[in-house]
C-alpha cells in the first residue's frame, strides 16, 4: 500500500522522467494523457515531427507504456497460456509482438514480450492490464508486477536512428537484428536497446532506469544534432503507424475487457491477425472459440484502403456501391500519407469486401469553410503496409 | 425519446362529464404529480389531493430552521428520467440538477478511501489501497454499466405478465424475451446471477480491499432491510447506479434549491397544463360503486367525484387504509397484508455554524463535496444490519452525508452549511418499546458521535438538528413504516410481482382506481417511471 | 506404465460416481471407477468412530434420490432395504414445547394453535404442488440458453409448460415466493415459533444462510421437490448411508462396471483436444474415451485437469464459485438411550433443535464473521433407534447436523473444536438431560475435516453453495452446466453440478445421459 498523501485531484496525471526537457522543446502546449501520465501529442508542427520519423531521427517518449515484469518458474507456461504466440519458443534476449484475447478469443489488447532470461519476462502493453493478468495467474506459480514508473523508455526511429546510437558510443549497434535486444553501457547506466519499434521504420526502442532520463535525452540530442534528430508527439507517430499498417486500441479496435454491447470486440482474425494466433502450440485462453472461427466462414475483417482523393476517410461509412444502398463497414483509421503520397485508411469489412483489390465505396464529409459536402469516394482494399522500406529489416543497420 | 401519450386521448368521450374532474390523484408526491401530469397533457382535467399543507411528498425543500433550507427526505438525485424532466418542460419551471463530485470513505484507523470523477486520479487512489482493485474498478464499472443496459429500456414500461394469455401480454412477454435472448448466452446467465445474488459475493468477485468494497456496498443496503450479504443486495446496488446525469451514468448529483426543486416544477407544469392542487385536503376514503371507482372522501366529508382515481400512497395505505374492506377481493388484501414495507432507515437533516473538518481529507480534495461514509468494512454493514434485525438502531451506522450548500449557493446562509445525513439503519418498531422524544434523541446522538469521530469540530457547529426515524417519515409523508421505496427491492417485490403478482401493469381489482407510487414497478428513488408508466396504462385504458 | 482403454473412467466413487457408473455400464460401456479412499461412497458412508460404534459419517438420511432412479438401479435387489421410512420430525425448544410432524408432512398432530395446526397441511399441500412443478427443473439436464439447439429449446418448452399447468394463480405465487426468504413466507402463514423454526431449519440447512437471507424459500423448495420425487419421506436405511453406497457399488459391479479403491487419481490427461484418460498417484497412466469426475469442480478444474487446459475467464468463475461449508456433523457413542423432553418414548424421528427463525437467523449472525453460533441449531437422530446394528447391544449413538461452523473460523479448529463440541453437548443436554453423563465417545467433522476427510474443496455439503445464483444453467459456472466441461471429453458429475448434492443421485444420471447422448 502506498502512504503518500499526493494531491491526485490536482494533477491526476502523473509525470514522465522526459517531462521537463519535453517542456523545453515544446512550443504549442499541447499535452494528451495516456495511460495515467502526461504526454506531448504535438511539440511544433505534426508535418515536421512525422518527417523526422521517415527522413531523420525522431525521439518519443513510450515511458507511459505500461511494462509487466513477468517472472517465476511458470513463467514461460504462463505467457503461453496468455498469448496466442508460441513463447516457449521465442530465445532469451529476443523481443516478440503479441496478442491476447478473452474466453470468446476476442482481443483484449497487444503488446510486446520481452524474454530476459529463461522464466523472466517484460510485456509491454498500451493499456493497464493487471486485472486480467492477474486473474490468469490462477494455477500457475509466477509473479506480476508492474514497472512502468520504474523503467524510462524512449523511442529512436528513423533512417538515421542507428548512426546516431553508433555515435552516442554504443558499439556494435548495428548488428543488432530486428525484434532483437541488447544491454549496453554507457558511463554510469545501462541501457537496454531493442530494434523495435511503431513506425515501420529503422528503429530503436530505449530503455534506462528514470535518474538517467535526462542524461539520455541529453546525449541523444547532442549525437543526433547533425542528424536533425528531432522529439515528436503522437499525433506524428499515429501517420506513421498507419502507414506501417499497425493497430491502434480503441481505436481500431476496442479491447474485449472494454465493450458495453454485445458483437463490438473483435477477434485476431477478424483484425487479420490471424498470423499470430499457433494453434499447435497447446492451450490458451481463446483457444478454442478461435479454433472453432477459423473453421467457419470469416463474417468481416480489417483491411486496408486506399482511398480516391486526398480528403482523409475519417470515420467514413463503407459502402458496396456508389449510391449507398448496401453498408458493409466502416473505415477505423485514416490519412494523407505524406511518405506514398496515397490516401491512406483501415478499414472492418464485411465479407467477401475485404479482400485484395475489391472497390468499395467510402462516404466522406468535406468542411469547406464550414459548408459541409457529402462525398462518396471510390477506394481500393489493398496490401498492408502501406509503407515498408527495406531499411527496416536489413542488419547491419546502416545510416540511410 | 419517450413513449409519450399521444394528446387529447380521453377528452371527447368525456365532454359531457358532469364531474369537475376527470381524474383524481391521490397525493402530490413526485409519482402523483408526474401521472397528473400526463394525464393534463393528454386533455384530462385532473386533480390531485394533498393531505399536507405543502406538496412533494418525499421530494420536498424546507426551512425548518433560520434561513436553511434541507431537503428532509430525499436528498440527492440521479435516477429522475431525462424523458421526464424533458416532456415536463421542468428546466422551464426551475429545475436544475447538479453532479457532485465523488464522495469518500473514512476509515476508523484515520485513513480514507475517496472516490474521484477523474478516472487517472481515481485510478492512483483506488492503488493507494490495491493496485489490483484500481483496474478491477475498471471490470466493476463495465459490468454494472451492461447490466444498466440491460435494464434501461425496462423503466419506462408496464413489466410484462407472465402469466398473460392476451394477445397484447404475450407480445409483451415476447418482447421481453427477445430483450432477454438478445444479451446472447453468456450475458443471459450473468444477468439471471447478477439478479440473485448478494452485493458481499458481488464485490468478491472484483475487489480484494476491503476499503473499496465497503464504500461501494452502501448504495446496496439503502433504504432496504437486508445486508450487503443478503442475496438480492446486488440489485439494489444496480437500482442505484441506473441513474445518470447529462449522460454519464451512474452520476448523482442535487437539485437546486433542494429536492423540492423537483415537485415544484411539476407543481408549476401541472398549473400550467390546467390541473390543479389541493393542499391540506387529506383523502379520508376512496370510493367505489359495483366494483368501479368513482371518486373520493376527505377527512372533512366532502365528496369529489371523479371515474379515475389514482393513488400515489404506498400499496397498503392505499388498499388497507384507505378504503372499505368490503370492496376489495380477501385474497388480494392478503397479498397486500404481505407486502414487505418495512422501515429501516432514518435521516438527520443538520443546520451548520461552518463548514466541518475532516482530519483525514486532504486539505482542498473535492470528496468532501460528493456523498461521505463513515463504514470501512462490509462487516460493519452487516453487523448495523445485525441490530435492525433486532429492533434496535445501528450502534455503528451505515450513514451517507453530504453537505449540499458547498455547491448549491440557495440552501444555506452564506457561509453556513446544511448536511443531509441519511442513516442505514433504524427500525421502525423498537424492541425496547415506542419511539419517544428521548429514544429518538439517542438515537440522534449515536449518528452525530459516529461523524464526530472523524470531525473534531463537528458538534459544535451544529445549529440545529432535526432527527427523522421511519416512525416521523411515516407519520409526516405517509410512507408505511418510513419505507422509502414504499416497498423492499427484493426480487419477490419487483417486476411483474410489484406490487402484487397479477396487479403490475398500474391497474387494481377495482376498475378506475390506479397506483402510481414507487410500489409499482420501477420503485422508488425520486426516478419518476411509475409515474410516468401509471399514466400511459391509465390513457391506454381510456383510449379503448 | 500400463494401458488399458475404457469408454470411461469415473473419477471419484461417491454415490453420483457410482450412479454414472452404473448407468454407463447398464448401456453397455465399459467403465472404471477410480475412489481414492480405501472404500467407496465419498460422504455417503458408514464408518466405525468409536469402538463398536459406527454412524453415517456424512448424510444421515436418505430422503432426496428419486425413487426412479432406486428403481432403475435395483437397488433393493442389491442389498438396499430401509430401517424406517416416513419418520416424524419432532420440533424441541427447552420451556416451550413440542411441535411433531407427521412423516407424510400433511399433519401436525400436538403442540400447534388450532390455527397453525389448519395452516400446516395447507401450506404442504401449496408448496407440495408448486414443488413437484419444479421438479423436472431438478431432473433433467440444463438447457443451454440461447446455443439454439433444438433439444435446449425443447426443455424451455416442457418446463414453461409443466409451469403453465400449475394455473395462474399458483403460477403467480411460485414466480413470487421463489426468491423470497423463507422467514418471511413462514411469516406469512403461522404463527407458532418452534413450527417456523423447524421449517426454517429445512430450508438453511446445509446453506451458507439465514431464514431471512433472500433465497431460502428455493431451498426449501428444492428440498420438497426432490423429497416429492423420492417418494419415502424421511428414511433411514438399515446399516446406514454406507449400505446405499454398498447397493450402489454392486449395481455398478453387476452392470459390469471395474471399481478401485485406494487408487487416488493425480491429473486429468489431455491429449491435444480431449480429455484422454487419468494419471494415478501411483504414476499409472489410464486411458479412456472419456473421463468424468464426481469431484467437486473446485478440484475437478483446478486441482486435476490444470488451469493451463483452460481458458482464464472460466478459471476466474471457477474461483468464484462459493464452495465454503457452513455445516458440521457430530457424532456421540451413548450407553443408553436419550430421553428427550417433550417426546414419549424413544426418539424414532428426527428431532429439530431450532426454536424459532429468530434464533437460527442469530446462530447465523455468527458465522459471518467467522465464528460458530454460540447457539447452534442442530437436526439430531439416533440411528440405533430404528437400527440396533449400528452399535454394541444395548448402547446407542447420535448423529447430529450442526449449523453454523464455518469452514474458515476466525480462531482456527485447532482450538474451537473442543469449545463447539463442548456447546453442541450443551445445547443437547437441554433437550435430553442426562445425555451427556451417557456420551462415551464424540467426533466432530467440521467443514475442514469434511474437506480433508471427503476430498471437497471448502468441505461444502453441496459441493458448492445452492443458491439461486448457481443454480440450473449457472452450476457450476456459465457455459459449462450441461455436465461437459470445455475441454472435450470431460464431464463432470458431482454434487457441484446441477441439481447440487444431498444424496440425490441426479447429478451422476444426467452425467451418463450427457455421455450416452454425445458418443452416439
Amino acid at each position: 500500500m502506498l502512504t503518500e498523501r499526493e494531491p491526485y485531484y490536482r494533477q491526476p496525471l502523473l509525470r514522465t522522467p522526459f517531462h521537463a526537457r519535453m517542456r523545453e522543446f515544446s512550443q504549442v502546449d499541447c499535452f494528451i494523457p495516456w495511460s495515467g501520465y502526461s504526454t506531448v501529442d504535438v511539440f511544433t508542427t505534426m508535418e515536421q515531427e512525422y518527417f523526422a520519423i521517415r527522413n531523420a531521427a525522431s525521439l518519443y517518449d513510450l515511458t507511459p507504456m505500461v511494462k509487466y515484469r513477468i517472472a517465476g518458474p511458470d513463467a514461460t507456461r504462463y505467457l503461453d497460456r496468455l498469448m496466442t504466440r508460441h513463447i516457449a519458443k521465442l530465445p532469451v534476449g529476443r523481443v516478440a509482438y503479441g496478442i491476447w484475447c478473452d474466453d470468446s478469443g476476442k482481443l483484449i489488447d497487444d503488446g510486446t514480450v520481452f524474454r530476459f532470461g529463461e522464466s523472466e519476462y517484460r510485456l509491454c502493453t498500451a493499456e493497464h492490464q493487471l486485472d486480467w493478468l492477474l486473474d490468469s495467474r490462477i494455477g500457475f506459480d509466477v509473479r506480476i508486477e508492474e514497472v512502468t514508473a520504474e523503467v524510462a523508455a524512449l523511442a529512436l526511429q528513423g533512417p538515421c536512428s542507428c548512426w546516431v546510437l553508433r555515435t552516442l558510443g554504443l558499439n556494435g549497434i548495428e548488428t543488432l537484428a530486428p525484434f532483437e535486444s541488447r544491454a549496453f553501457t554507457l558511463g554510469a547506466m545501462t541501457l537496454l536497446v531493442s530494434r523495435t519499434g511503431f513506425t515501420g521504420d529503422l528503429g530503436y526502442e530505449l530503455w534506462v532506469e528514470p535518474q538517467h532520463a535526462e542524461s539520455l535525452w541529453d546525449r541523444l540530442m547532442e549525437a543526433g544534432r547533425t542528424r536533425t534528430i528531432r522529439p515528436i508527439g503522437s499525433r506524428a507517430l499515429n501517420i506513421a503507424r498507419l502507414e506501417a499498417g499497425f493497430l491502434q486500441p480503441n481505436v481500431d479496435f476496442v479491447s474485449s475487457g472494454r465493450t458495453l454491447r454485445n458483437g463490438t470486440a473483435r477477434s485476431p482474425l477478424e483484425l487479420a491477425l490471424g498470423w499470430l494466433v499457433d494453434f499447435r502450440k497447446g492451450h490458451f485462453t481463446g483457444r478454442r472459440a478461435l479454433l472453432q472461427e477459423s473453421q467457419a466462414q470469416p463474417l468481416r475483417r480489417l483491411a486496408g484502403l486506399d482511398v480516391a482523393g486526398n480528403k482523409p476517410a475519417q470515420n467514413a461509412l463503407l459502402y458496396a456501391d456508389r449510391h449507398g444502398r448496401r453498408e458493409i463497414g466502416s473505415v477505423t483509421s485514416a490519412a494523407w500519407s505524406p511518405t506514398c503520397k496515397r490516401n491512406i485508411a483501415l478499414a472492418m469489412l464485411a465479407a467477401p469486401y475485404f479482400e485484395t483489390g475489391r472497390e468499395v465505396w467510402a462516404e466522406i464529409y468535406l468542411n469547406r469553410e464550414l459548408v459541409w459536402e457529402r462525398r462518396m469516394v471510390r477506394a481500393r482494399v489493398v496490401e498492408r503496409p502501406f509503407f515498408a522500406p527495406q531499411r527496416r529489416r536489413r542488419t547491419p543497420a546502416a545510416d540511410f | 425519446m419517450s413513449d409519450t401519450p399521444p394528446s387529447g386521448a380521453g377528452r371527447t368521450s368525456r365532454s359531457s362529464a358532469r364531474e369537475p374532474h376527470d381524474v383524481i390523484v391521490v397525493g402530490a408526491g413526485h409519482n402523483g404529480l408526474i401521472t397528473a401530469c400526463y394525464l393534463a397533457r393528454a386533455g384530462l382535467r385532473v386533480l390531485v389531493l394533498e393531505r399536507n399543507p405543502y406538496i412533494g411528498g418525499a421530494a420536498v425543500s424546507r426551512e425548518l430552521y433560520n434561513g436553511f433550507t434541507y431537503s428532509n427526505c430525499s436528498y440527492v438525485c440521479s435516477l429522475l428520467r431525462t424523458e421526464i424532466i424533458r416532456d415536463l418542460n421542468l428546466p422551464a419551471h426551475g429545475l436544475q440538477i447538479i453532479p457532485y463530485e465523488g464522495g469518500c470513505t473514512l476509515m476508523r484507523d484515520g485513513g480514507y478511501f475517496a472516490l474521484y470523477d477523474n478516472h487517472d486520479a481515481l485510478r492512483r487512489e483506488i492503488a493507494r489501497h490495491s493496485r489490483k482493485d484500481a483496474e478491477a474498478y475498471d471490470r466493476f464499472v463495465r459490468d454494472m454499466l451492461r447490466h444498466c443496459m440491460f435494464i434501461k429500456p425496462l423503466l419506462l414500461r408496464a413489466p410484462p405478465e407472465p402469466t398473460t394469455l392476451t394477445p397484447h401480454g404475450i407480445r409483451e412477454l415476447i418482447s421481453f424475451g427477445r430483450h432477454f435472448y438478445r444479451l446472447g448466452e453468456e450475458r443471459m446467465a450473468e444477468t439471471m446471477r447478477f439478479w440473485t445474488m448478494s452485493c458481499a459475493d458481488l464485490l468478491d468477485e472484483y475487489f480484494e480491499s476491503e476499503i473499496i468494497k465497503a464504500h461501494l456496498a452502501g448504495s446496496s443496503i439503502i433504504g432496504t432491510a437486508l445486508g450487503p450479504r443478503s442475496p438480492g443486495t446486488a440489485y439494489v446496488l444496480l437500482h442505484h447506479y441506473m441513474g445518470s446525469i447529462d449522460g454519464t451514468v451512474g452520476a448523482w448529483g442535487f437539485a437546486r434549491g433542494g429536492m423540492g426543486a423537483i415537485t415544484q416544477a411539476l407543481s408549476a407544469e401541472l398549473r400550467a397544463l390546467g390541473g390543479q392542487i389541493r393542499s391540506e385536503a387529506p383523502v379520508q376514503r376512496i370510493l367505489t360503486r359495483h366494483g368501479r371507482a368513482v371518486g373520493v372522501q376527505l377527512a372533512s366529508g366532502e365528496e369529489l367525484r371523479a371515474r379515475t382515481v389514482v393513488s400515489n400512497l404506498d400499496v397498503r395505505r392505499t388498499f388497507l387504509e384507505s378504503m372499505a374492506p368490503g370492496d376489495l377481493p380477501d385474497e388480494f388484501l392478503t397479498q397486500v397484508r404481505n407486502f414487505k414495507i418495512r422501515g429501516s432507515s432514518g435521516k438527520l437533516n443538520i443546520a451548520l455554524d461552518g463548514l466541518p473538518s475532516f482530519p483525514a481529507i486532504p486539505p482542498g480534495a473535492p470528496c468532501i463535496r460528493g456523498d461521505m461514509h463513515v463504514t470501512d468494512t462490509i462487516e460493519m454493514l452487516e453487523r448495523a444490519y445485525d441490530d435492525w434485525k433486532e429492533g434496535r438502531w445501528s450502534r455503528q451506522p451505515y450513514v451517507d452525508m453530504l453537505i449540499p450548500t458547498q455547491i448549491d449557493p440557495t440552501m444555506a446562509p452564506p457561509g453556513k452549511h446544511y448536511m443531509s445525513v441519511f442513516v442505514q439503519y433504524c427500525p421502525y418498531q423498537l424492541a425496547e418499546g415506542p419511539w419517544t422524544e428521548e429514544r429518538r434523541a439517542r438515537f440522534g446522538s449515536t449518528v452525530i458521535d459516529a461523524i464526530a469521530q472523524h470531525s473534531p469540530n463537528f458538534k459544535d457547529l451544529i445549529l440545529h438538528a432535526e432527527i427523522r426515524t421511519p416512525w416521523e417519515l411515516e407519520k409526516e409523508v405517509g410512507l408505511t413504516e418510513g419505507n422509502i421505496f414504499q416497498g423492499e427491492l427484493t426480487f419477490d417485490q419487483l417486476l411483474f410481482n410489484r406490487p402484487i403478482p397479477g396487479y403490475a401493469q398500474y391497474r387494481s381489482p377495482i376498475h378506475g382506481l390506479y397506483m402510481c407510487g414507487s410500489s409499482t414497478h420501477p420503485g422508488g428513488g425520486v426516478m419518476g417511471a411509475p409515474g410516468f408508466n401509471a399514466a400511459n396504462a391509465i390513457l391506454g385504458d381510456l383510449r379503448r | 506404465m500400463s494401458v488399458a482403454r475404457y469408454d470411461a473412467v469415473v473419477v471419484g466413487g461417491g454415490h453420483n460416481g457410482l450412479v454414472c457408473a452404473a448407468y454407463l455400464a447398464r448401456a453397455g460401456r465399459s467403465v472404471l471407477v477410480l475412489e481414492a479412499n480405501p472404500h467407496v461412497g465419498g460422504a455417503a458412508v458408514t464408518r466405525e468412530f468409536a469402538p463398536g460404534f459406527r454412524v453415517s459419517a456424512g448424510a444421515h438420511l436418505l430422503h432426496l434420490m428419486p425413487k426412479r432412479l432406486i428403481a432403475e438401479l435395483n437397488l433393493s435387489r442389491h442389498g438396499l432395504s430401509m430401517a424406517a421410512t416416513h419418520m416424524p420430525t419432532y420440533a424441541l425448544a427447552s420451556g416451550v414445547g413440542t411441535v411433531r410432524i407427521e412423516a407424510a408432512a400433511r399433519s401436525a398432530s400436538d403442540g400447534l394453535t388450532a390455527a397453525d395446526a389448519q395452516a400446516l397441511p395447507e401450506f404442504f399441500g401449496r408448496m407440495h404442488t408448486l414443488a413437484a412443478a419444479l421438479w423436472p427443473l431438478l431432473e433433467g439436464i440444463p438447457p443451454r440458453l440461447g446455443a439454439g439447439e433444438w433439444r435446449d429449446r425443447l426443455t424451455m418448452a416442457r418446463l414453461g409448460i409443466k409451469l403453465r399447468l400449475l394455473g395462474r394463480r399458483r403460477l403467480r405465487e411460485l414466480l413470487r415466493i421463489a426468491g423470497m426468504c423463507v422467514h418471511d413466507l413462514l411469516e406469512e402463514h403461522f404463527h407458532s415459533p418452534l413450527l417456523k423454526g423447524a421449517l426454517a431449519f429445512d430450508a438453511v440447512l446445509g446453506t451458507n444462510y439465514g431464514p431471512r437471507s433472500p433465497g431460502t424459500v428455493f431451498t426449501l423448495l428444492y428440498r420438497m421437490a426432490a423429497e416429492g420425487a423420492a417418494g419415502q419421506g424421511l428414511a433411514q436405511p438399515a446399516g446406514g448411508l454406507g449400505a446405499l453406497s454398498e447397493a450402489l457399488e454392486s449395481a455398478a459391479s453387476a452392470a459390469g462396471a471395474e471399481i478401485r479403491t485406494a487408487t487416488p487419481v493425480q491429473r486429468i490427461l489431455v491429449d491435444g483436444e480431449r480429455a484422454c484418460g487419468v494419471r494415478l498417484e501411483s504414476g499409472e497412466q489410464v486411458e479412456a474415451k472419456c473421463v468424468i469426475s464426481g469431484a467437486d469442480p473446485r478440484t475437478t478444474y483446478l486441482k486435476l485437469l490444470g488451469a493451463e487446459q483452460l481458458d482464464a475467464g472460466f478459471v476466474r468463475r471457477i474461483t468464484h464459485l462459493r464452495t465454503h461449508g457452513m455445516t458440521a456433523k457430530f457424532h456421540a457413542a451413548l450407553e443408553r438411550m436419550p430421553t428427550f423432553l417433550g417426546i414419549d418414548g424413544i426418539p424414532r424421528g428426527r428431532v429439530v433443535l431450532a426454536p424459532s427463525p429468530d434464533a437460527i437467523e442469530r446462530a447465523f449472525n455468527h458465522a459471518k464473521y467467522g465464528e460458530f453460533s454460540a447457539s447452534p441449531v442442530l437436526e439430531v437422530v439416533v440411528p440405533t433407534s430404528c437400527d440396533a446394528a449400528l452399535a454394541p447391544a444395548g448402547k446407542h449413538v447420535l448423529s447430529a447436523i450442526v449449523q453454523y461452523a464455518p469452514y474458515q473460523l476466525r480462531e482456527g479448529w485447532d482450538s474451537g473444536r473442543a469449545r463447539f463440541t463442548d456447546l453442541i453437548l450443551e445445547t443437547l443436554e437441554r433437550h435430553a438431560p442426562g445425555l451427556r453423563a451417557a456420551v462415551s465417545a464424540t467426533e466432530l467433522l467440521t467443514p475442514a475435516d469434511i474437506e480433508a476427510q471427503f476430498r471437497i474443496s471448502g468441505g461444502h455439503w453441496h459441493h458448492a453453495e445452492l443458491a439461486l445464483d448457481q443454480f440450473f444453467t449457472m452450476r457450476p459456472v456459465i457455459g459449462a452446466a450441461q455436465y461437459r466441461a470445455p475441454v472435450p471429453g470431460l464431464y463432470l458429475c458431482g454434487a457441484g453440478t446441477h441439481p447440487g448434492g444431498g444424496v440425490l443421485g441426479m447429478g451422476g444420471r444426467n452425467a451418463a445421459q450427457q455421455v450416452l447422448r454425445e458418443a452416439r
